[in-house]
């Protein structure tokens, strides 16, 4: 497939909000499907049993909220609302279970909401460990994942063993180096992969069986180095904030079109949560958990052990040289916006420039949001260090 | 209406003066102080260190009360913080940034350690990030508390509190006071606390009576304030209970109804039962709202966030860390939105409620979010008129007084137009 076509393949999984593909993998494999919320679930634990892990990320721009505003007061976030509608308008039906991590108080009540409302939907809260030493919340991670294992056992009717888990966790370890490699790809060319084109690809992760996907982005790779396209004098920035509630893709396209090519992000999170392999060895759900106590990414909704707020951002910052931090969260997101001010600090510290803006993921006017990340890119262009 | 000042009263007013006292000389009397939260605090294992405790959030409602909520809000603001988030936050933030002036005036000593309880809020993580960069990383201390999703307390849950509390809060609590971990005093304490928790029970279920001689709302804050503070495993907490008890039981005895800031009430018209924390700014405006439409709380979901007791729960000598534990793990905001529900309708059944109301607050997620929810449910599982009300903690711009009683006004309307037609039938 050419560029164009892999990234039409995308924008229409991406429209997919009656989850068709969803539907047909179930025909075509008699088996089943489970969403998932933002941020991270360990998938390999749904693809060991046989089944279809579906990211779930709100409905976006897509979908009109009929009576999901009817469940939420006005000063809660978006996206518990557009995934109320896209339930009781029958959307997820194809689901067999949904997984609600630990990220916000929001998500959290959403669960509760989900197992009064859908009844027969398996539903489960997962409960991260805060507690980073593997005797304490590594042992207790380790019996929600083994919890999780056996529930989807049951809700399959399959016997997962240890082979299977492994040969998921390879699958999933290659797709995330092969994610590395479209990041790393786009922080030194940019402009062979615009934000607009990375953050669909990354949406197909949501519905995508692991194999397909994986071939999917080596298949862009290959293309998109022998793409012509035009340089422009646009600052490099890291977008930040964008973990839970997804931007709308028009906004990514008007950051981009401001000035500003994306260097990092943190949208889709989910995908690259884990920093390289988790382990093929005899207990795999003990690499699982190991993976998620020692080798994954720092966001808002994690606690931060170290004191050390800000540093990973710092880091992201300095490995993509970028100019500046665009610090983009929804309204009303608490993990978000209570993280911000913490890390303005730091970036200040390191004379790091950025700028900050609210949105929704249904947001639908952009001119101011393009005209302050224009000026932003601007006053880099003009008085930055480069 | 006559204004009566009760004995518990006094008493209480004389434990917070003097907690904050000694919080104001604890630098040169060299004690070491504790940040901590309400909802799962370890009061008995902070006090067994001779360690003395700061709640935030109470600083945060105090401030409130006293009017200075908006400067610090606005403070925090100034440096960042988003309109969006919890001002309970931004009000201890700001009252840092202007020199940590306590509710009596005295200022505040700086954390030695910061026990982030992570106890049913997402946000007291991200609060006490915050504290720990501003205060230049004190030694800080995480007590995960697993969501109760499913509704019950599961054996690893347990464990995993209370190994944590061993392994890690405790070697936390001995290298910041410098003293050993002194089991048998934790132990008296935690009997001590039992004991006054059986009054707090008897306190609280004294509104099943007709009229309740206790507001469980508006009056229940203060009855909580002690127990879910820094006094609970004192001899002074378990006093303040007993003469609290004593006093009610004489209301109950004499056919009184609950003490207002004006008065005894004379006339019981509405029974209801309340979820969600009180506004703070305009908290005697608040109240009277209702008690000028002669309403009384009998039962609500506020008074169970520093812990729910009347299912029994009680803090164990016998097995000190387990119960401790369950004591976090059991708190109101750590219970699924399932479980919350099955609690008020057990509230609006037990106390013969005529109906329930929802004080949404804008700044408490954990709370609010699935509130609608709730109140759907309730309605349906209960046939009681359920009400709705928007206010915050301790923003004054978020409490708009003329919405507020026209909204309680249409719904005691409400509720006689249930009544009419439940004598018609």
């Amino acid at each position: 497939m050419s560029v164009k076509q892999i990234i039409k393949k995308c924008e229409q999984l991406y429209n997919d909000i009656d989850l068709f593909y969803v539907q047909e993998w179930k025909e075509k494999h008699k088996s089943r499907a489970i969403g998932f919320m933002p941020v991270y679930v360990p998938r390999e634990l749904i693809h060991a049993a046989g089944m279809l892990p579906v990211g779930i990320m709100g409905a976006g721009d897509l979908l009109e909220i009929i009576k999901g505003d009817a469940y939420f007061q006005s000063y809660i976030c978006h996206i518990p609302r557009s995934t109320i509608e896209l339930g009781i308008s029958n959307r997820l039906d194809c689901l067999d279970g949904m997984l609600f991590p630990a990220i916000c108080d929001v998500i959290r009540n959403l669960s509760g909401m989900f197992k009064l409302m859908f009844k027969d939907m398996y539903v489960k809260y997962i409960d991260f460990p805060q507690n980073f030493l593997k005797t304490l919340g590594g042992n207790f991670y380790q019996h929600e994942l083994r919890t999780m294992s056996d529930d989807f056992s049951q809700i399959n009717n399959v016997d997962v063993n240890r082979d299977d888990l492994n040969r998921s966790i390879k699958l999933y370890n290659e797709n995330r180096a092969v994610i590395k490699e479209l990041y790393d790809l786009r922080s030194q060319n940019p402009h062979l992969v615009p934000g607009s084109e990375l953050y669909l690809l990354m949406r197909a992760s949501n519905v995508l069986e692991i194999t397909e996907y994986t071939a999917l982005l080596r298949e862009y790779i290959s293309e998109t180095v022998c793409e012509k396209r035009p340089q422009r004098d646009n600052i490099r920035v890291v977008v930040t904030g964008v973990f839970c509630e997804q931007p709308p893709l028009a906004l990514i396209r008007a950051l981009e079109n401001s000035g500003c090519f994306i260097v990092d992000d943190d949208w889709m999170l989910g995908a690259r949560f884990i920093l390289g392999d988790v382990a093929l060895s005899n207990d795999p759900i003990n690499a699982l958990a190991d993976a998620y106590l020692n080798h994954t990414v720092c966001t808002a909704s994690k606690y931060d052990q170290d004191g050390n707020k800000g540093a990973f951002l710092i880091e992201q910052v300095k490995k993509a040289k970028a100019e500046g931090v665009i610090f983009a969260a929804p309204s009303f997101c608490d993990p978000a916006l209570l993280e911000r001010p913490m890390q303005q600090k730091a970036l200040n510290r390191e004379n790091i420039p950025y700028t900050s803006f609210k949105y929704s993921e249904n947001t639908g006017q952009f001119q101011v949001i393009k005209e302050q990340t224009g000026t932003f890119a601007d006053s880099i262009k003009l008085w930055g260090d480069s | 209406m006559e204004v009566r000042k009760e004995k518990s009263m006094t008493l209480q007013k004389d434990m917070f003066a003097n907690h904050f006292k000694r919080l104001s000389r604890a630098g040169e009397e060299g004690r070491k102080v504790v940040y901590t939260f309400v909802p799962g605090n370890l009061n008995e294992l902070i006090r067994s260190f001779d360690m003395l405790p700061v709640h935030p959030e109470i600083n945060a409602l105090q401030s409130a009360m006293r009017k200075k909520s908006a400067n610090y809000i606005r403070e925090a603001e100034k440096h960042g913080h988003s309109e969006d988030v919890c001002t309970y936050v931004k009000c201890d933030v700001g009252m840092m940034k202007t020199g940590n002036i306590g509710p009596t005036g005295e200022k505040l000593p700086d954390p030695d350690l910061l026990l982030l309880s992570y106890t049913g809020c997402f946000t007291f993580m991200k609060w006490f990030e915050i504290l720990r960069q501003e205060y230049n990383n004190p030694p800080t201390v995480m007590l995960q508390v697993p969501y109760q999703s499913d509704g019950k307390i599961t054996p690893e849950m347990t464990n995993y509190v209370a190994d944590q509390l061993r392994d890690v809060v405790v070697p936390a609590m001995e290298k910041v006071s410098g003293t050993e971990f002194d089991a048998e005093k934790l132990r008296t304490f935690l009997a001590s606390s039992a004991r006054a928790e059986d009054d707090l029970v008897a306190i609280l279920a004294s509104a099943k009576n007709k009229p309740s001689p206790i507001d469980a709302y508006f009056g229940g804050v203060y009855y909580i304030g002690p127990i879910f503070t820094a006094f609970r495993g004192f001899d002074s907490c378990e006093e303040y209970y007993r003469v609290l008890r004593a006093e009610i039981e004489e209301r109950v005895n004499n056919g009184q109804g609950p003490i207002t800031p004006e008065g005894q009430m004379s006339e019981e018209k509405y029974r209801l039962v309340v979820e969600g924390p009180p506004n703070w700014t305009s908290f005697r405006e608040f109240w009277k709202m209702f008690y000028d439409e002669s309403a009384v709380i009998v039962a609500s979901s506020y008074t169970k966030v520093g812990g729910i007791y009347d299912n029994g729960f009680r803090h164990d000598p016998a097995r000190p860390f387990e119960s401790l534990a369950d004591y976090c793990l059991g708190c109101y905001t750590n219970l699924n939105l399932p479980s919350r529900i099955d609690l008020l309708e057990k509230y609006i059944k037990d106390y013969d409620a005529d109906g329930f109301l929802i004080n949404s607050i804008k700044s408490c997620n954990s709370f609010s979010a699935g509130q609608l929810l709730i109140l759907r449910e309730l309605e349906d599982r209960t046939g009681k008129a359920g009400g709705f009300i928007e206010s915050d903690l301790v923003d004054p711009r978020y409490f708009s007084p003329a919405n507020i009683k026209n909204r309680l006004e249409s719904y005691f309307q409400m509720i006689d137009a249930k009544r009419r037609t439940v004598r018609n039938a």
